[in-house]
């Protein structure tokens, strides 16, 4: 590598510049110049090695701010120098910020209108798909089949495992914690009436929600965004299919119609996980706990999961597709809707289940 | 140009490439000269592309040399790699910004990671004349590449990959999906800075105007090989068929009856 760029101050005001005037060969030039505080009336670079446009500028802006004037360049680097002169205009690097106070203020505003906005926008996009449900329900021949059955493997078999997985280990879970809790009692029967009425009320199909909005909800808004990202769906728009009938739903018929299915699936996972470990903490053979369950498990519990599961799956259907419709411009926002996908279907399903328990108790199913 | 080894920039001797069963290249030799524009054509589907990705090092080939600088870039550990990739810029097709950041921070990120004792002022005032030399307006520095429309895209592209003030420069078929008169400005902006910083320039292009305005050299992809380098006169001596058909073809005449005429209204200016 040739020397690092280097000046030196001599009588009459001429700078003597030497070395290598580049990106890798500048080293501190740029600060040192700008501490230079001599009287500079010529820059001779007659003494340099190379030169580049980062040399090229550092010159350029030394010889403005300080009016001196540049010689014993060769044709070429003249050349270099007077492009980069005319280069010389005032660009921002970054977009204008405001102050901090006024930006937070602005943050929180927007963060307000955007929840009104997602909300008003989740609220359309329902009647959008209730609109073309009842669209291809009168027009049969239009409802796609094959993309339908394609996706119940993608969200219910494919799940099936991971599901059951989980579902069993919650099970061993409460069945564990309550016989603890419960044995202080004298009371550990009741295990068996903790794990049946909870899995197949509550856990089993908030649990499978959870999952299933982080396995296909999460899903649905990546592929959206990216078919939005490279006109695939503009391109469908113009070739007349609609996106809301071929994309749309068959993932969300696809979630409320998995839903139950894989909550109950779920739900008697769990209960099998409960009753392996009554038998082997408890010693409670299977035989007698799945008479008890029988007996202390209202077949209304089983409503209760069932009815609130294909409404969860909405949530999560049309949530996912929704944030993958939003999604304008870049891949970033791919991201970002997919987590909002996410987090909102969760926090949709959270606050309906608290609503769902107050119904349920007010009918009488307790 | 003699065929001296100091001269060679880029040398790729005997490369194969596969995908799977289908060979994309086999058997391929290709010099590049250094400080020559070197235009590389062929029909859709030779394998322009993959040639620059393998010189650039992103697709490992089956088997050849390629070197770029005296170095060999096959197989080579990643810090050693490094020392070469300072010396090079690339513009890919869509101009691969990096869409979280500015126009004016792309720019930058190359002078970032290699050079991070450059301080930030003095960064800042480079990507402004990288931006300005690349033709673009100044008000598109603090913008983000979604805002910006295809032609800007790929100016913004090429200050990225002049960020380094690279000897050698890549450069995927840039004019693509520009209006003529951007594309022709292109042109220009490419042979200007060519000029100016003395660079290499490896260019994939269909764009038959491209090749008659800027190119010093053609280098023609066929058969899986490359069947021809030259000037355009030298090729069209050629009687391979794929050469006559792209350069005989209507668009190919049309393109060099605008040469021609351009030459003649050169002339007819220079009496006056």
């Amino acid at each position: 590598m040739s020397a690092m760029a280097d000046f030196s101050g001599e009588d009459a005001g001429a700078l003597r510049f030497s070395g290598s005037l580049t990106l890798a060969g500048l080293g501190d030039l740029a600060d040192r110049l700008r501490d230079y505080d001599g009287d500079a009336k010529t820059i001779d670079l007659s003494g340099i090695d190379h030169i580049d446009t980062v040399g090229a500028w550092v010159i350029h802006r030394f010889a403005e701010d300080s009016g001196a004037t540049v010689e014993g360049l060769g044709p070429d680097a003249q050349h270099l120098l007077e492009q980069v002169s005319k280069a010389d205009e005032p660009v921002a690097v970054r977009p204008d910020y405001d102050s901090s106070f006024k930006r937070v203020l602005g943050e929180i505003g927007e963060a307000v209108t955007e929840s009104a906005r997602t909300l008003y926008g989740l609220l359309g996009f329902l009647g959008g798909t209730t609109l073309a449900f009842i669209h291809v329900a009168r027009h049969p021949s239009r409802f796609r089949f094959n993309a339908t059955v394609h996706r119940f493997e993608v969200v219910g078999v494919s799940a099936l495992g991971i599901i059951g997985l989980m579902s069993f280990l919650i099970g061993i879970v409460i069945a564990q914690q309550g016989a603890v809790q419960l044995r202080q009692f004298g009371a550990e029967a009741f295990t068996i009436n903790l794990v049946g009425r909870i899995t197949l009320r509550e856990l089993g199909v908030l649990m499978t929600a959870i999952m299933v909005a982080g396995r296909s909800g999460s899903a649905f808004a990546a592929q959206l965004g990216t078919m939005k990202l490279t006109e695939e769906i503009d391109a469908m728009r113009t070739i007349g299919v609609s996106p809301m009938e071929a994309l749309v739903l068959p993932r969300t018929l696809a979630t409320v119609i998995l839903m139950p299915l894989l909550g109950f699936y779920s739900s008697l996972v769990a209960i099998i996980g409960g009753g392996l470990l009554c038998w082997a903490s408890l010693g409670i053979p299977p035989i007698t706990f799945i008479e008890r369950i029988r007996e202390v498990v209202p077949i209304t519990d089983l409503y209760v999961g069932l009815v609130k599961a294909p409404v969860f799956g909405a949530i999560i259907g049309i949530a996912g597709c929704f944030q993958g419709m939003q999604v304008e411009s870049d891949a970033e926002q791919v991201g970002l809707r997919t987590t909002a996908a996410v987090v909102q279907a969760i926090f949709l399903v959270i606050v309906l289940d608290a609503f769902f328990a107050v119904f349920f108790t007010w009918i009488g199913w307790i | 140009m003699a065929d001296d080894d100091d001269d060679v920039i880029i040398r790729v001797r005997g490369l194969k490439t596969s995908f799977g069963e289908q060979v994309i290249h086999d058997d391929l030799d290709l010099d590049v000269h250094k400080g020559e524009i070197l235009g590389v054509v062929g029909g859709s589907g030779t394998g322009k592309s993959v040639l620059m990705r393998a010189i650039v090092g992103l697709q490992t080939p089956d088997a050849g040399e390629i070197t770029v600088f005296g170095e060999p870039t096959i197989g080579r550990e990643e810090t050693e790699a490094v020392e070469i990739r300072k010396r090079w810029g690339v513009l890919f097709q869509g101009g691969a910004l990096f869409s979280t950041l500015t126009v004016a921070e792309n720019v930058q990120v190359p002078i970032r990671e290699f050079y991070p004792q450059i301080d930030q002022g003095l960064l800042d005032q480079i990507a402004a004349y990288k931006v300005v030399m690349s033709g673009l307006p100044a008000d598109a520095g603090p913008k983000f590449p979604a805002e910006l429309s295809g032609g800007m895209k790929k100016r913004a592209g090429v200050a990225r990959a002049l960020a380094l003030d690279p000897e050698l420069l890549f450069l995927d078929e840039p004019t693509a999906g520009l209006d003529p008169i951007g594309a022709a400005a292109f042109d220009e902006l490419i042979a200007s800075l060519q000029k100016t910083l003395g660079l290499t320039v490896f260019l994939i292009t269909h764009d038959l105007d491209t090749l008659y305005a800027i190119c010093d050299r053609v280098a023609v992809l066929a058969d899986k090989r490359v069947i021809g380098v030259g000037t355009i006169p030298e090729l069209l001596a050629m009687d391979h068929p794929w050469i006559q058909e792209y350069f005989n073809g209507p668009r190919g005449r049309a393109a060099t009856a605008t040469l021609e005429r351009d030459r003649e209204r050169q002339k007819a200016g220079t009496k006056d």
